[in-house]
């Protein structure tokens, strides 16, 4: 057995397969690289859709024009949506940390079909370009929003359909990746490896697919109707031909709220591994925060029409949506409450992953209260379509997401590069992107209070105070991602060597070297009775 | 040789008929869901418009539908039989059943073509001026589904048609067999999944008055 020795001498980082150098990486069926695919990829949109944002934070900074037409600003927002949204945070988490660690965490070779997942990240950089060639080419960039309205996303002059058509084979790829995981979570599981002793991130990750299985084909043929509307003029949600531009809400938000917790499930579950981690204790409630999880991706189907209180909904139908609402708030809660008894008592080992942890708890809960404002009826009314909702989704979808995915990046860093990082310049950029977030985020609450509206170009000389801190705030926490992003290419190049376990941790992944080999194990775990994911002494 | 040992490792032989088929079925599960926006967009304009949607459903013709129905069922039957004939060892009559089916795949989309052609020569497709100037809302609603619900039927149909080509070829060339039999059985799923949302089309479009 030559080649098998061979072989676990080599990581999968620097093995050599069947192809060599860049075709090595992307014609990959390891899901360790198609992994790091997906960090790289997700990155670079990542970037992009930050310097729209702070684009956007600076043409805000003073009322009039500072330093676009109102056109260029409808564009600018629009892109950063599309982007953040569909390239960043759906797959985000599920994409990179999924594929990198979820085969490692249940003690499998792989995922169950290793050449779609090479095809799911083939067909992410499909869409990735598709929408990036209406930027480029054509009558325009898109300025509906990343919601794509009807009916202005079949009236607008610009150059929609490659954006529409880039957001559905960027849902095809989500798919294909949650239809991968499913199969995996079921079918590969070590020896021993029950469903109550699978580690909660992996828990989470079943949750998103799930969402992502049954919640994407229907923005699937949403989209689809829009295309053949622009095209055709099929009528379906042209009013000038009989059809309801609100179906269409009613059809994007049956997606797109789910997709909310496509974006936040697997961020607690990374939560949720660091803080026992971090803590050297059993995690509280293992079982409550599993139920929480399927309680909040089944309520989440329910609750799409608290997106539409203004938009014309018989009364009944939005008591029953604001209701929900407050239902889903319950199983967040419950998880809050776990990560917190956690903690208590707990032999806390502060470092980098845990600072993002428990910032992330604070800028979840903050987002979550204001949730509840905009799922009450009344409040809703007040604060619809104001600022007030930029900052609730920010703190949600970047707080939320953008946190866990830092917690995550910095708790397997040493896992995934086989380097540590500089600590000490870790904590720093954490300290400065936190304060830059509060900052650029806290004064939109206020500004929506006092009556500004979401997405517009232009303001009163009222809301200036809170616009100029607000702006301050975008460069403090581009500084701060400045510093994170130098600190981690820097460490993943020239860090010191990790150990196998640094965090002395309990899941599967810490049992195999750093970088983990080609195949994950030189044999195939078993657990024993008393090993757990979360059992320390 | 060695090359082509490191490959194998790689990627290792990870066949498991049980993942092919839950894999499969999880993405029967989106592919209705896909149609079942339709469906739900469908329910609610024929309910605000139900006039509209009977004297435009006259305008089909219920033969074409049927007879395309019929042969849809059998194409079923001869892809479930050519499954179970793979299952048997005998791979000739497994490739006979699936060229059969094929045939009458083909045969679905020659009947469209000319149920479609019919209704183009009379000046109805989305956005003609025959739809918008002398029909209501309502009739152009319906045939805006028409056409949406039914092509998007008919792309699927060439789908299953691709997928029956490569199953042809597996089990032609003898990677397809009664041990790894996962291509042709999920090819027969995915040919009854077709068959099955046109058993919802038909009534919907040609039968309900």
């Amino acid at each position: 057995m030559h080649t098998t020795n061979a072989v676990n001498g080599a990581n999968y980082l620097t093995y050599q397969g069947k192809y060599k150098g860049l075709l090595g990486w992307i014609l990959s069926t390891d899901h360790k690289r198609i992994g790091l695919l997906y960090l790289y990829s997700i990155a670079a949109m990542f970037t992009t859709g930050v310097l729209l944002g702070l684009a956007m934070k600076f043409e805000l900074l003073a009322p009039g024009k500072t330093i676009m037409e109102a056109q260029t600003y409808n564009a600018t927002f629009t892109v950063h949506g599309v982007i953040m949204i569909f390239m960043v945070v759906v797959p985000g988490l599920p994409a990179v940390f999924g594929n990198l660690m979820m085969p490692i965490m249940i003690g499998a070779k792989d995922v169950a079909f290793p050449k779609l997942n090479l095809l799911s990240w083939w067909l992410y950089v499909a869409g990735v370009f598709l929408v990036l060639s209406a930027l480029l080419f054509g009558s325009g960039t898109p300025d509906t929003g990343w919601t794509f309205y009807a009916p202005y996303s079949f009236k607008s002059g610009t150059n929609l359909l490659p954006a529409i058509f880039g957001a559905f084979v960027l849902g095809f790829s989500s798919i294909l990746t949650g239809l991968n995981f499913l199969v995996t979570i079921h079918r590969l599981r070590c020896p021993g490896m029950k469903w109550t002793k699978l580690p909660l991130f992996i828990w989470t990750l079943y949750g998103t697919a799930w969402i992502q299985l049954l919640a994407t084909p229907v923005i699937g043929i949403t989209l689809v109707l829009v295309a053949l509307e622009r095209v055709f003029g099929i009528g379906i949600f042209d009013p000038a031909l009989g059809g309801d531009p609100v179906l269409y809400q009613h059809l994007f938000w049956i997606y797109s709220h789910p997709a909310v917790y496509i974006m936040i499930l697997p961020a607690m579950g990374a939560i949720s591994e660091i803080i026992p981690t971090f803590s050297q204790k059993h995690i509280f409630g293992y079982k409550a925060i599993i139920v929480s999880t399927m309680a909040i991706a089944f309520v989440g189907y329910l609750v799409w029409g608290h997106h539409m209180f203004t938009a014309g909904m018989s009364g009944t139908a939005q008591y029953y949506f604001s209701l929900l609402t407050f239902i889903v708030a319950i199983p967040s809660a419950i998880k809050v409450f776990n990560w917190i008894s956690t903690m208590y008592k707990g032999s806390i080992n502060i470092q980098t992953p845990f600072y993002w942890a428990v910032s992330f708890i604070f800028v979840f809960m903050v987002g979550g209260l204001s949730g509840l404002v905009l799922g009450a009826l009344a409040t809703d009314i007040y604060v619809h379509d104001t600022a007030f909702v930029v900052a609730h989704f920010h703190y949600i979808v970047f707080g939320g997401t953008g946190f866990a995915f830092f917690a995550a990046m910095h708790y397997w860093f040493p896992k995934i590069f086989g380097r540590m990082y500089d600590k000490a310049w870790a904590n720093v950029g954490w300290l400065i992107f936190t304060i830059g977030f509060l900052a650029l985020y806290s004064p939109m609450f206020y500004l929506g209070m006092m009556g500004m509206p979401r997405r517009y170009y232009d303001y009163l000389e009222e809301f200036h105070g809170g616009n100029i801190l607000s702006t301050i705030g975008s460069w403090v926490l581009v500084t701060g991602f400045i510093i994170i992003v130098v600190n981690l290419i820097r460490s993943a190049r020239k860090g010191e060597p990790a150990e196998m376990n640094p965090w002395h941790s309990k899941t599967l992944e810490w049992t195999v070297t750093s970088p983990p080999p080609v195949l994950n194990f030189e044999k195939e775990p078993v657990l024993g009775e008393k090993d757990g994911p979360y059992n320390y002494d | 040789m060695a090359e082509h040992q490191h490959a194998h490792v790689e990627h290792p032989d990870m066949y498991d008929p049980e993942s092919s088929k839950i894999g499969m079925w999880l993405f029967i599960f989106t592919e209705l869901l896909l149609f079942g926006g339709l469906f739900i967009v469908y329910s609610v304009y024929r309910y605000l418009n139900p006039d509209a949607f009977h004297l435009a459903a006259e305008e089909l013709n219920t033969f074409i539908g049927a007879f395309n129905t019929v042969i849809l069922l059998v194409s079923s039957m001869t892809i479930a039989m050519s499954t179970t004939a793979l299952q048997k060892g005998h791979k000739k009559v497994a490739i006979a059943l699936v060229v059969i089916t094929f045939i009458i795949g083909i045969g679905f989309l020659v009947n469209k073509y000319f149920e479609w052609g019919i209704k183009f020569s009379h000046g109805i497709w989305p956005g003609s001026e025959q739809m918008l100037n002398e029909m209501s809302q309502g009739e152009i609603l319906f045939f805006g589904l028409y056409f949406v619900m039914t092509g998007l039927h008919a792309l699927h149909i060439i789908v299953g048609l691709i997928i029956m080509v490569f199953a042809i070829k597996g089990v032609s060339n003898g990677k397809v067999n009664a041990k790894r039999p996962s291509l042709l059985d999920n090819c027969g799923l995915y040919w009854h999944l077709v068959d099955l949302i046109w058993i919802f089309l038909f009534p919907l479009f040609y039968l309900i008055h």
